[in-house]
């Protein structure tokens, strides 16, 4: 004779779910392995920077583990092409939106065309962030074993140094903007990308096309 | 090794001053190797590698006199034998005492992110201090005399330190020491110079080495490690001693302009977005109650 207990069913009532816990996980684990290269990665860059070499553990330490976090990255950024390939392909729309990227900018979204799961701005840091994982995985791996890299050319570890930090600098400018949108412009995203979920009247304002799209609504 | 001497002007990596930046002392040190008179005995290899305790390491015969065909980071001096056939049919055998050359303007500490991995004494010796490496190899992308080594083992470089330990004791480096021709020299920059110029007029003036010439290439400021050549125009022979060295321009350009460009972009971008949320603030918050309609 137990007695159950009635929780009330009210988490998440009425609202849409974002992401799923595969996606979130991809997410975080992308993010936080980006972060750590981030950190240690602008350690090696600047001597004014070097501190964060000591804060994470030594300065040798950081290049030990700065490569094989790197990997883990590349990994999730894999995942995430797997997962959002789709959802991030360039539309004509899309075009538009981004012609039009001064609305967006100064906040009037209204004259903007309808965005799906994600705007053209969320796309292209998408392909950004992509391609620059390419390119730093590509030249990283003559940073990461330089020893195996012949004498007569030696300029080839030169141009992937500078290719490596030329690629970061980019990601650098998308993470940037990537947080200050998601932290500060808005925070919903940030609830989305932990708890999954968004509520209606967000993904009707800002992701319509999606929103009538999961909710098998029509205009 | 912090005695006079070894007051230390430049470190790799650093951000904050630098205790003997811009101190010039009356005295830089060299070390002169007049390859003329070098016969080849490999003293100097024995020498140096009993002064920095390393054993003999495994070696790879390539039919030549030479110990091994490169210098490795526990053999940081290697004689390079190298025949080469004269104009006339006759036969120069060449022989160069290869170490590091000790740049005034070190590729190496340039390129190195490590602050005090590398660092460059008043009195001009570069040195790596092995406990502040952290195993990058930008060292070996910055010099252009393929000098620091790499030990996979405990991914630390190493290379010649002109017997930093020695000379701070005010002891001439151990190659200097085992010389038996006289073909090494060590004393102060100036009178280093002064004795290989006098040398090389010696050998034009008195011998078929018309363009004898001195070694002491301006492209990295010149260096404290200075050779007298039978033949200043072609230093190539003798195992690769490059006519024109230079920091690469490459180095420079990462080290330099597109630090300033990166550091200026991540600034300028943070404060970039700081501006924006001032100037327009965040989206507008939807309400829930719109989904209801």
């Amino acid at each position: 004779m137990s007695a159950t207990v009635a929780v009330p069913q009210t988490q998440h009532a009425g609202e849409i779910e974002r992401y799923t816990f595969a996606e979130r996980l991809m997410h975080w684990l992308s993010g936080f392995t980006y972060l750590y290269c981030l950190g240690t990665g602008l350690a090696f860059y600047s001597p004014h920077l070097f501190w964060i070499a000591y804060v994470l553990g030594g300065a040798p330490t950081s290049r030990f583990w700065h490569p094989i976090v790197a990997i883990v990255f590349v990994l999730g950024t894999v995942w995430m092409h797997v997962l959002w390939s789709r959802d991030m392909e360039m539309t004509e729309g899309d075009k538009r939106w981004l012609d039009g990227i001064q609305a967006y900018i100064t906040n009037h979204d209204e004259q903007l065309p309808l965005a799906d799961r994600f705007n053209a701005g969320q796309k292209l840091y998408y392909w950004l962030m992509v391609y620059g994982a390419l390119f730093l995985l590509f030249s990283g791996i003559f940073l990461w074993f330089p020893e195996y890299v012949p004498r007569q050319a030696a300029w080839v570890r030169r141009v992937m140094i500078l290719v490596h930090e030329v690629a970061a600098l980019v990601t650098i400018g998308g993470f940037i903007i990537h947080i200050y949108m998601s932290v500060f412009m808005e925070p919903a995203s940030v609830t989305a990308m932990t708890t999954g979920y968004v509520n209606r009247g967000w993904a009707r304002t800002y992701h319509r096309l999606w929103y009538l799209r999961v909710t098998g609504q029509k205009e | 090794m912090a005695n006079g001497t070894l007051q230390i002007k430049a470190i790799s990596g650093h951000a904050g001053t630098v205790p003997g930046k811009n101190t010039s002392r009356d005295y830089d040190v060299c070390k002169l190797i007049d390859v003329t008179t070098c016969i080849g005995c490999k003293a100097c290899e024995v020498a140096c590698l009993e002064w920095n305790g390393y054993p003999f390491r495994e070696t790879v015969f390539d039919n030549t006199y030479q110990t091994m065909p490169d210098t490795a980071w526990n053999y940081y001096n290697l004689i390079r034998f190298n025949e080469h056939v004269n104009e006339d049919g006759t036969l120069s055998w060449l022989m160069r005492k290869d170490q590091c050359m000790h740049c005034a303007d070190p590729g190496c500490l340039r390129a190195c992110p490590a602050d005090g991995a590398i660092v460059q004494y008043t009195n001009g010796i570069v040195d790596f201090q092995q406990e502040n490496c952290i195993g990058c190899q930008y060292c070996v992308t910055g010099c252009p005399f393929n000098i620091p080594k790499f030990n996979p083992t405990t991914k630390k470089v190493h290379k010649c330190t002109l017997c930093s330990d020695r000379v701070g004791a005010g002891l001439e480096p151990a190659c200097i020491k085992a010389c038996p021709t006289g073909c090494l020299h060590f004393g102060t920059k100036d009178d280093m110079k002064d004795l290989a110029e006098t040398r090389a007029a010696q050998l034009r003036e008195h011998t078929s080495h018309k363009d004898a010439g001195v070694y002491d290439p301006p492209g990295v400021s010149g260096t404290h490690v200075i050779y007298v050549l039978h033949d200043i125009n072609n230093p190539e022979r003798y195992g690769g001693l490059p006519k024109d060295p230079r920091v690469p321009w490459m180095v420079r350009l990462w080290k330099g302009p597109l630090k300033w460009i990166g550091n200026f972009g991540m600034v300028a971008g943070i404060i970039g977005v700081a501006a924006h949320y001032m100037r327009f603030g965040p989206k507008a918050e939807a309400e829930p109650e719109e989904s209801k309609k």
